[in-house]
């Protein structure tokens, strides 16, 4: 069963597409990605998430997982014997991190996807201290889940540093354009190590989209139109 | 060494009723403290869930879970020797986590918006209501309950809402019956199950509740 084709519905540029993606790496699951154009939505994904029509999606054989966090467990748990865990071990560590999943997808990246839709300065910077209050909480989120090792989830990476470092391109990428670095070392010093770290990972590595190209895309998609 | 488990809430929460639910099922002893949300939130809530000051909060052994869905998986996880309520097979439950983030993402706010707005707003939502449930209707197919034979998750993620229907559909002017009879047969179903039963509240205390919030906020 878990000898079945794999693949991926997505896009290069999603954070939530990378999360899948870093969690079949660490489990060296061999997969094929499937770029969806940009603006448009294919066959397959309509047929495969019918219900939200959104990537990523994973295909495994025949069936499909759907939710960017839902596909990681999903891979933690058919790949169970290969690499390490993604989830911790322990039921507190697992709701503990799924709590700082649930909430940098509810919480902390609404202001984020905001910044660059700002109007006017006022708006902006409103927006740019909601990112860094998050990043102040996931400071000491960090500190408490890490327990002086390299990740949230201790040695290795796993679920909360795959739902929050899927964000750190766009981070980089949304403080250029806003002229106001966003994950800053003065701030947040440990969480601004753990990036480096993350973002070094070999699983991580292959997919995290390079700086230029990214801000290339976000000048395309967020381009005011012409008056 | 016995185990402490306290729970903080609002009795009409229909998030709470799932961690309750949950419990019972597990034929777990714990405490039930009532949180005045509206206007005194207890220092032990507020120490407890600093990031949300919401309800409900399992606390366990001195240490808080937050948020109701994570503290069903919790529950499932460290009271796993009785009433799985999650599947074993990573297929089904990745299904099972899907339906109970739609319920989540869909379920309460256009819920609310049946007895909170009117006009054009108030017909959107109901028509948009009927829509969520038929395609959790669709879901639950022939089966007896969303997993399958055994009562689980999807079930205790949606049925704490079977609490509230009355008033959606007092207060909204419609009714969910016509087409979603399927559902409402499961809804009666799970109520014949203790778990459920002790832990929603009567319907008309929820018609009762929603009046006093509709004259608080003059809507």
């Amino acid at each position: 069963m878990a000898s079945e084709e794999v693949k991926v519905i997505g896009a290069w540029a999603s954070p939530f597409v990378m999360r899948p993606r870093i969690a079949l790496n660490l489990k060296s699951v061999p997969y094929e990605f499937l770029e969806e154009p940009f603006g448009s939505k294919s066959e397959l994904l309509l047929k495969s998430n019918p219900v939200h029509k959104k990537i990523p999606v994973l295909l495994h054989g025949d069936k499909s997982v759907c939710e960017s966090n839902i596909i990681v467990e999903y891979i933690d748990e058919t790949w169970s014997s290969s690499g390490p865990s993604i989830l911790p071990s322990h039921p507190y560590d697992r709701a503990i991190a799924r709590f700082w999943a649930a909430y940098i997808d509810e919480k902390w990246f609404v202001p984020l996807r905001n910044i660059l839709k700002a109007e006017g300065e006022e708006e902006k910077k409103a927006v740019i201290a909601q990112v860094e209050e998050g990043n102040a909480l996931l400071e000491k989120a960090f500190i408490d889940c890490s327990k002086g090792k390299p990740f949230f989830n201790g040695d290795h990476i796993g679920y909360l540093d795959i739902a929050f470092g899927c964000f750190l391109g766009w981070l980089r990428v949304t403080g250029l354009a806003a002229g106001h670095k966003l994950l800053d070392e003065a701030k947040t010093p440990s969480l601004s190590k753990w990036a480096e770290r993350f973002c070094n990972d070999p699983a991580v590595k292959p997919v995290m989209p390079e700086t230029a190209t990214l801000a290339e895309f976000a000048k395309k998609i967020f381009a005011k139109p012409q008056a | 060494m016995e185990d402490e488990v306290i729970l903080l809430n609002f009795w009409p929460s229909m998030f709470g009723m799932r961690t309750m639910i949950a419990l019972e099922e597990k034929g777990v002893k714990y405490e039930y403290r009532e949180e005045d949300v509206a206007n005194n939130k207890s220092p032990l809530l507020l120490e407890m869930n600093p990031i949300y000051k919401k309800i409900p909060v399992l606390i366990h052994n001195g240490k808080p879970v937050c948020e109701s869905i994570i503290q069903v998986q919790y529950i499932d996880e460290v009271w796993s020797n009785k009433n799985q309520l999650l599947p074993s097979d990573p297929y089904q439950r990745a299904q099972a986590l899907f339906w109970a983030d739609f319920i989540e993402k869909k379920v309460f706010v256009c819920g609310r918006k049946t007895w909170a707005t009117k006009g054009e707003e108030l017909e959107e939502a109901k028509k948009d209501f009927i829509e969520i449930l038929k395609t959790l209707q669709s879901e639950l197919g022939d089966k007896p309950y969303f997993g399958g034979d055994q009562f689980g998750f999807v079930d205790i993620v949606l049925i704490g809402f079977y609490s509230w229907f009355p008033a959606y559909q007092k207060f909204g002017n419609f009714s969910i019956e016509p087409e979603c009879s399927k559902l409402m047969v499961w809804g009666k179903r799970c109520m014949e199950r203790e778990s459920v039963a002790k832990s929603l509240p009567e319907s008309e205390k929820v018609i009762g509740y929603v009046l006093r919030l509709k004259k608080l906020y003059g809507i």
